[in-house]
């Protein structure tokens, strides 16, 4: 167990900062080719947009799970609709996360 | 990188409690001085999440390891997002790379593809040491603490997000992309281990502009 242990470590900390790595390397200090200018300004959305999915309903493993995280984010919603700083809209989701969990 | 800095301080208390649960799940795994290297030098919550629940359910390292990897992958569209900001060389670039994380990420995003690098390490220098010392803490200290979802802790993390994403809503080209990655994600969650959904769904910026433009 414990060799596994320090090997995915090993392992994993290589692989990290390969990842890292990868798209400062490759793409850094050149012109990019006009596709690729007009598309990467674009990636932040999508990204953003599926980890506001995958954070709210992700489960353990391969499944979608509805839970208090959903009032959470519905709380967060409102509070970003009133124009309110972004630590507030956050506290206001765990706030009302924790307060659902607290009644169920 | 002062200015990063503050605006990740907040990010920096969520990533104490976020090690903090770490430690305290890694513990009975790996054992504490495991669950503290890990987190000092792989420093990917979600990453480190996704192998301890491999080894903790008998998986072997190699499982581990490809779980890991699966949910950093998504560093490979954020790195090329932040490439035409930096302005180092080779080995410059290739560092602050592993400065990124999520929230620093989406904190230095400016729009309209650039990011403030400086505003990003200072964003990530606030909560590096923050997730070490939680992991620290739950390692040594246990059990002994509350369990971080009953705070409901676990919500900050897509309001965090949401944040972000309505401000890049303000760019019409940016709504049907951000629909399309939010449903690529919403459908392959149940489906494909954690981490796939993100990395497909960074492929919906392929969605053709003209033909966008040619609806609206």
């Amino acid at each position: 167990m414990s060799t596994a242990v320090w090997i995915t470590i090993g392992g994993l900390c290589a692989a990290t900062a390969a990842i890292k790595a990868f798209g400062p390397l490759v793409f850094g200090a050149r012109e990019l080719p006009p596709i690729l200018a007009r598309v990467i300004p674009l990636l932040a959305p999508a990204l953003l947009a599926a980890l506001v999915v995958t954070e709210t309903v992700g489960g353990s493993g391969r499944s979608l799970v509805i839970d208090a995280r959903v009032g959470g984010l519905l709380a967060a919603a409102v509070a970003i609709s009133r124009r309110w700083p972004l630590a507030v809209v956050v506290l206001c989701a765990a706030a009302t996360t924790a307060l659902l969990r607290a009644l169920a | 990188m002062q200015a990063g800095l503050r605006a990740g301080l907040p990010y920096g208390a969520a990533s104490l409690l976020l090690g903090l649960s770490f430690g305290v799940l890694a513990r009975p795994v790996m054992g504490p001085l495991a669950t503290i290297v890990m987190s000092v030098v792989v420093f990917a919550g979600s990453a480190q999440f996704a192998a301890l629940a491999v080894l903790s359910a008998g998986g072997g390292a190699a499982a581990a390891i490809v779980a890991g990897m699966l949910l950093n992958l998504r560093f490979i569209p954020m790195g090329i997002a932040i490439a035409p900001s930096l302005r180092a060389g080779r080995l410059g670039r290739a560092l602050r790379g592993q400065a990124l994380v999520d929230a620093s990420w989406a904190l230095a995003n400016r729009g309209g593809g650039r990011f403030d690098i400086e505003f990003l390490l200072g964003s990530t220098l606030a909560q590096y040491p923050a997730w070490v010392a939680g992991t620290v803490i739950g390692a040594l200290a246990g059990s002994a603490l509350g369990n971080p979802r009953s705070l409901g802790l676990d919500a900050i993390f897509p309001a965090f997000f949401l944040g972000l994403l309505v401000v890049e809503l303000r760019r019409p080209a940016a709504r049907p992309v951000a629909a399309l990655g939010a449903a690529i994600a919403l459908v392959l969650t149940p489906l494909t281990p954690a981490g796939v959904p993100i990395i497909v769904a960074s492929l919906a910026v392929a969605l053709p502009g003209r033909r966008v433009r040619a609806v609206r």
